[in-house]
């Protein structure tokens, strides 16, 4: 059972109601770009630059003492959040995609040779091709892709098929940015385990709607981003598995990440902190941290019980459009869902619904081999959030009339 | 709302939904292929150039209901021009666009895309085919666009 949230309140603890955009009250359905924020995070942010305003670890003085209790408690806050044993396993990056390199960069010195193979899948966000794409190209290794299947989700059978004593890892979606599909992941990265093949998880989209625990997934990376989990731009999250934060090289070097500098030998920091060369992103850091503490206290399975009720109205309202199919209908997704609509490209979709206040994506959604996959050049996206409605919903389906009269459909 | 109504003008939809001169020119001299990297619209163009004068051209591609009839209305104007008339219609349409020029006449029928202007990030779907375009005459093959 989960506990009863009243969700019109909940929108309140957030600054974007008053938009208006073309006259006409903002819907914003485009919360997998990124996600609004509650006060409580630009308060969080606020303060550290109002009231004790320095720079971390360094600085013998008071205020630098609070900033650094401040950002490793942020560490902590992210560590619990997603299931680590330890806050030494998070490490504060720029974004998911900074992740993703910050391993593929450290990989690419210690553990591939030529010949070596990845498997990807067919659904990864650019953010998870290509790195491991540039990669390749330098060490001479084959990315293999699992396919997806019509339906939206993968075909786990040619997923396994994919795995030889060459595969060196793998590395896939939890929740899909295009298609909303939920991945079995603990199913994957056990199948790759059988091969002894270490796993990175792009957890981008899941980490906004379903609980993620990264020690019950045993998963070797996990990377996500704070500004789709309500969190402030520019920071990020790396997690992994302590062996490998002792084993991968510094991906970048200076200040903050060394034990001690000569000119003739440097010797790095221990992780996290070998990671996170140069001045942090502190602010963004607490802003992530208070973001989850706010996600935390709506519960995340109050939130999925939510977004999954507004995302099946959804569903049911899009059905109701002559010529619109959605593309993706896995049992399992997060609340988005992208579609096309005969006659009427994603593009002049997306201008018509703006100048209606609404905001989607349309676009190859950064998942250009996915959408060529479904026979298309563009989809168009809707994404939702707990503080959506469905009264937006309804405005939205109306707001094809307008479509259906100037393409004379 | 009337803004919409300026930008998706029938004549926009006829010719998105029926383009002029579209396929491929098997007899060319010139060809190019643009596309706009942030929404994935392309376009590729054929011209066959005579002693100056643009005596076919065709194109083909992939994008929104803007970037097609501005590239049909296109091929249209431009057929069995010269091509420094060819190059001065560029000229005049991009400074209808992007400098707000309401010095229109020369355009003709190119003038029903005057409605673009109100949506400042569709601009770069109407002149995708002229910078193919002008890339072809100046026989770069490949150009992209993102920016004006």
């Amino acid at each position: 059972m989960t506990k009863l949230v009243d969700w019109q309140k909940v929108r309140e603890d957030f600054l974007f109601s008053h938009i208006k955009v073309y006259g006409k009250p903002l819907i914003y359905f485009d919360n997998a770009a990124t996600a609004q924020k509650p006060r409580v995070v630009l308060e969080a942010m606020t303060r550290y630059y109002e009231d004790y305003c320095s720079n971390v670890n360094r600085g013998l003085h008071y205020l630098s003492g609070i900033a650094t209790k401040k950002y490793e408690e942020a560490r902590k806050i992210v560590a619990n959040f997603i299931g680590a044993a330890s806050e030494g396993e998070i490490v504060f990056t720029r974004s998911t995609t900074e992740s993703i390199n910050l391993v593929a960069h450290g990989l690419s010195k210690i553990h591939f040779s030529p010949g070596d193979e990845i498997v990807l899948t067919e659904m990864e966000h650019h953010a998870n091709i290509v790195p491991w794409y540039l990669l390749a190209k330098d060490k001479g290794v084959l990315l293999r892709i699992a396919r997806v299947q019509d339906d939206g989700t993968l075909d786990v059978a040619h997923f396994q098929s994919l795995f030889n004593a060459r595969t060196k890892l793998a590395a896939f979606v939890h929740a899909s940015n295009a298609l909303g599909t939920i991945n079995p992941v603990k199913e994957l990265i056990d199948i790759a385990k059988i091969h002894s093949v270490p796993t990175l998880v792009d957890g981008a989209q899941a980490v906004p709607h379903i609980p993620v625990d990264v020690s019950s997934l045993d998963v070797d990376f996990y990377a996500f981003s704070g500004h789709k989990v309500y969190g402030p731009t520019g920071i990020g999250v790396l997690y992994a598995k302590r062996p490998w934060l002792d084993t991968l090289p510094p991906y970048q070097g200076g200040g903050d990440m060394i034990s001690s500098v000569s000119f003739e030998n440097i010797t790095f920091a221990d992780a996290p902190q070998k990671f996170e060369a140069g001045t942090p992103n502190v602010a963004g850091a607490l802003g992530l941290a208070s973001a989850l503490q706010y996600v935390s206290g709506l519960g995340l399975l109050a939130i999925k019980e939510r977004e999954c009720e507004l995302h099946a109205y959804l569903l049911r309202r899009l059905n109701e459009i002559p010529g619109l199919s959605v593309v993706g209908q896995a049992n399992e997704q997060v609340s988005l869902s992208s579609f096309v609509l005969k006659g009427v490209h994603p593009h002049d979709l997306s201008s018509i619904l703006d100048r209606e206040g609404i905001a989607i994506r349309a676009g190859h959604l950064c998942t250009e081999p996915l959408v060529k996959r479904f026979g298309q050049s563009a989809f168009s996206r809707v994404s939702l959030a707990f503080y959506n409605t469905h009264e937006e919903i309804d405005r939205f389906i109306a707001a094809f009339s307008t479509v259906k009269e100037l393409f004379r459909l | 709302m009337s803004d919409l109504f300026d930008l998706y003008q029938a004549l926009i939809i006829d010719h998105s939904r029926s383009p002029k001169n579209f396929g491929e020119l098997s007899l060319r001299t010139h060809h190019a292929a643009g596309n706009n990297p942030l929404c994935g619209d392309s376009i590729e163009l054929f011209l066959q150039v005579v002693d100056g004068k643009i005596e076919d051209i065709a194109f083909k591609g992939d994008g929104c209901a803007i970037a097609k009839a501005s590239a049909s209305l296109m091929t249209e104007k431009v057929k069995h021009k010269s091509l420094e008339q060819a190059l001065g219609l560029f000229a005049d349409f991009h400074a209808m666009l992007v400098e707000e020029s309401d010095e229109t006449e020369s355009l003709g029928k190119l003038a029903a895309l005057k409605g673009v202007r109100q949506f400042p990030i569709r601009i770069k779907c109407a002149t995708l085919c002229w910078h193919t375009l002008n890339a072809a005459l100046k026989d770069q093959a490949h150009v992209a666009v993102s920016t004006e």
